[in-house]
């Protein structure tokens, strides 16, 4: 899909935005003005995803997970009560259920109705993820789908697809690489990526996936 | 089928991911995300409605258009559809027909504790779960016309219940402005084999509403 790259000039630059800026904005104006919403709490939700929620608060979860086997087995039996103890949860991701990868299985989560995806622990999708290509591919083609993320799984692993067709919301937990032992959890938490949270990618140590 | 159901379908090309993604690309969709949001709690219509709004979109917008304007051509959809906002105020650009009072309209100093409390969809029902874990089951098909949230590749095929996630709110009324109707929600696994006739032993796990399911004979 492509991406529009034809409107990066600020909002006040009446002169210079594209079609779909000058609807957006005659839309907002009508909603403040009809008295439906308030800009400030326009704002405070931009705001919120975009400096508080990411996907940085999955990967405290992945790491935490990694490191205490109580937490790990509370994420199993309640990931939504356990992500909460962390301070994450919310709209997007009020159920949650945690995937864990094993050595026997890889889970990959998609959305092929819509764009459904755990808000609080990885923030707003990927353009990708809410795409045709990959929603209606993911369920169908799982193997082909992740060797286009560079991610090659053998024969012998069972590949679980996860279609959130509900309000369940899932998290994947991949596999703690080799040779992490002597890192922390915060270093733990730097090597886990979005891509691997979702189960198009896999954690390595000094990888450098997308995401 | 709605042009949103997507599972299975061919023909849509390479994934294409964008290497350090930006949040967003644009300045005004963060405007969409910020203002579809506001407009959730004013209680105009469900978040079911909002997707039954995205998904009835044409086909051939909903398959090429940026995710944000589905949001913003769904929104004024609905909108339109309440005369919240009308034709004539479109046209102007300006408002020239009166509103329509919101139930309530959220404020900023709301903002964080609700979207950290969320809109969880879990209700208590007075009826015990028809099926257990572990026991095979059979999806009907979707109703071709209204809101759902069986697809179509994963109608009329045997799966088993893995997990039972009590009673959630269902799409298939609550989208279509006919009330909550809590029903049991389940874990569903398909094998890839009979889902898509795959040697894999791969499989699909979908969450389905017990309306969809019927008991395997």
């Amino acid at each position: 899909m492509s991406h529009d790259h034809d409107d990066h000039h600020h909002d006040h630059d009446h002169s210079e935005l594209s079609p779909i800026a000058l609807r957006v904005k005659a839309l907002e104006s009508l909603l403040v003005e009809k008295g439906y919403v308030d800009p400030a709490a326009i704002d405070a939700i931009i705001e919120t995803y975009e400096t508080k929620i990411g996907p940085r608060n999955g990967a405290a979860v992945v790491a935490r997970a990694w490191v205490d086997p109580d937490f790990a087995e509370w994420l199993k039996r309640d990931a939504t009560e356990a992500i909460a103890s962390l301070g994450f949860g919310g709209r997007q991701g009020e159920h949650m259920v945690a995937l864990f990868n094993t050595p026997k299985v890889h889970n990959l989560v998609v959305c092929t109705l819509c764009s459904c995806y755990p808000w609080p622990v990885l923030g707003l999708p990927p353009v990708w993820y809410k795409s045709p290509p990959y929603r209606s591919r993911a369920v169908m083609e799982p193997r082909v789908v992740l060797e286009e993320f560079g991610v090659s799984i053998p024969d012998d692993v069972a590949v679980q697809v996860w279609d959130s067709t509900a309000e369940i919301r899932y998290l994947v937990i991949p596999q703690r690489p080799e040779g992490s032992a002597d890192l922390n959890e915060s270093e733990l938490a730097a090597l886990v990526s979005r891509d691997a949270m979702i189960g198009t990618g896999i954690v390595e140590l000094g990888d450098h996936a997308r995401g | 089928m709605h042009a949103a159901d997507l599972g299975g379908s061919q023909g849509f090309g390479p994934i294409d991911p964008e290497v350090n993604e930006p949040l967003f690309h644009a300045p005004w969709e963060r405007r969409v995300l910020g203002f579809t949001v506001a407009m959730g709690p004013t209680g105009a219509w469900t978040g079911d409605q909002s997707r039954h709004a995205r998904e009835t979109l044409p086909l051939e917008f909903y398959w090429s258009a940026n995710y944000y304007d589905i949001w913003l051509t769904a929104l004024t959809n609905l909108l339109r559809d309440r005369g919240m906002v009308t034709g004539r105020d479109l046209a102007a650009k300006q408002v020239v027909d009166p509103p329509v009072p919101p139930k309530r309209v959220f404020a900023a100093e709301d903002v964080a504790a609700a979207l950290a409390k969320g809109w969880p969809y879990v209700r208590k029902v007075d009826r015990a779960a028809r099926f257990s874990i572990g026991d095979r089951v059979k999806t009907g098909k979707p109703n071709p016309n209204g809101h759902t949230r069986l697809p179509y590749y994963a109608a009329d095929k045997s799966g088993v219940i893995t997990a039972i996630h009590g009673a959630h709110v269902y799409p298939d009324s609550n989208g279509m402005g006919q009330g909550e109707d809590p029903q049991w929600l389940y874990s569903v696994r398909f094998t890839a084999e009979e889902l898509f006739g795959s040697t894999a032993k791969d499989s699909v796990t979908l969450d389905l509403f017990e309306p969809y399911l019927l008991e395997q004979a």
